[in-house]
């Protein structure tokens, strides 16, 4: 069994601080799985391993969502909020904004929960703090 | 040119397809050959470091063996002499002469090999700090591509079950509905276990025969008779 396949039967029985997890595997060259935390659906985390690290992304919004004229604004807040986001980072994959977390792929697996917690939680209130900068 | 300097040259290229790989295949299998070309160079230097040093260290034993020699036959001289035996002297004073050219031959050898020595730890601690440069560059590439991909899979993923087609500012809506709704949940179950309580206790007081109303039927008659 993969790793991903085995995180995806852990966490479909696993509950952390009254959030569920909702699983779907995403096939591809580079395996992908994607969780929804439970009442933040709209905002999947997807975890994807390579050598040496659990990289786990949510993925918030295009740079074509950002209002005209304001991306040098918004990146400016988005390095400035880098810090004192708990445990997750700011990033740009492609045209995508994202906040990510990096974790060692031996990581226990109370930590992957709260990795994925905390980076759910994170993504929203990290839109909401840059939400005026979005159409 | 630092990888990252790299990275960043093709992320802004521009000219890809979207979700064509930053860095091709090649140029990973080329770092992977790197690395290991590097770790063959650092078996080979450890492998002679340890024959290098081996020879200094036998090296350094025929040095101390043969000033053992050398102080051992001076005493035998300085004997001779004191017994008047000239020849005897001269004869242990041609071996001792020997002796000091084979230990200077041997100095010799021995310093080149400790040269030798500290020049392959260096070469060994080079190619090991090459080896950690390389896996670090190798990790940032690797780390790039998989990010990529799985981003294309997502992407796909998402488009093929058209789910998610809301921008941040809608689901970031959904969700605060959501999330008043459950707090107006919250709310109303908190207000209807107040109403509840309240009756229980109404019902209690009944059961005891505390009448909890300030009026009743009866009272009131009383006291509309008193004002006639």
């Amino acid at each position: 069994m993969s790793p991903l396949q085995e995180l995806t039967l852990k966490l479909a029985d696993a509950s952390y601080e009254g959030r569920r997890f909702n699983c779907l595997p995403i096939p591809g060259s580079q395996p992908v799985l994607q969780i929804e935390v439970s009442g933040q659906e709209e905002f999947p985390i997807y975890i994807t391993l390579t050598d040496t690290q659990m990289l786990c992304i949510a993925y918030l919004f295009h740079e074509d969502e950002v209002i005209a004229g304001r991306h040098a604004e918004l990146n400016e807040r988005c390095l400035q909020l880098n810090v004192p986001i708990p445990l997750s980072a700011w990033a740009k994959i492609e045209h995508q904004y994202a906040l990510f977390g990096a974790l060692s792929t031996h990581s226990l697996f109370d930590n992957v929960l709260r990795e994925i917690v905390a980076l759910s939680d994170n993504a929203i209130a990290a839109l909401e703090a840059v939400e005026d900068l979005l159409k | 040119m630092n990888i990252l300097k790299q990275l960043m040259t093709a992320i802004r290229g521009g000219a890809r397809e979207i979700g064509e790989s930053v860095i091709d295949a090649n140029a990973m299998v080329i770092y992977e050959q790197e690395i290991e070309d590097a770790r063959h160079h650092l078996n080979t230097a450890r492998e002679s470091l340890t024959e290098v040093m081996a020879s200094e260290m036998q090296s350094r034993r025929t040095v101390k063996s043969l000033e053992e020699k050398i102080h051992e036959r001076e005493v035998y001289v300085v004997e001779a002499l004191k017994k008047d035996n000239e020849a005897l002297a001269l004869h242990i004073a041609e071996k001792i002469a020997a002796f000091e050219e084979e230990l200077k031959q041997q100095q010799s050898a021995q310093r080149k090999l400790h040269a030798q020595v500290n020049l392959i730890k260096s070469q060994v601690r080079k190619a090991e700090r090459s080896i950690a440069d390389h896996e670090r560059e190798l990790l940032m590439v690797k780390t790039t591509d998989s990010v990529q991909k799985a981003t294309l899979a997502v992407s796909e993923n998402i488009a093929a079950n058209h789910s998610n087609l809301n921008t941040a500012r809608q689901s970031l809506d959904r969700i605060r509905r959501k999330q008043q709704m459950t707090d107006d949940q919250l709310t109303a179950g908190g207000q209807l276990s107040a109403a509840e309580d309240d009756r229980s206790l109404q019902a209690q007081l009944a059961a005891a025969g505390i009448s909890t109303k300030n009026s009743n039927s009866a009272s009131v008659l009383a006291r509309l008779k008193k004002s006639l």
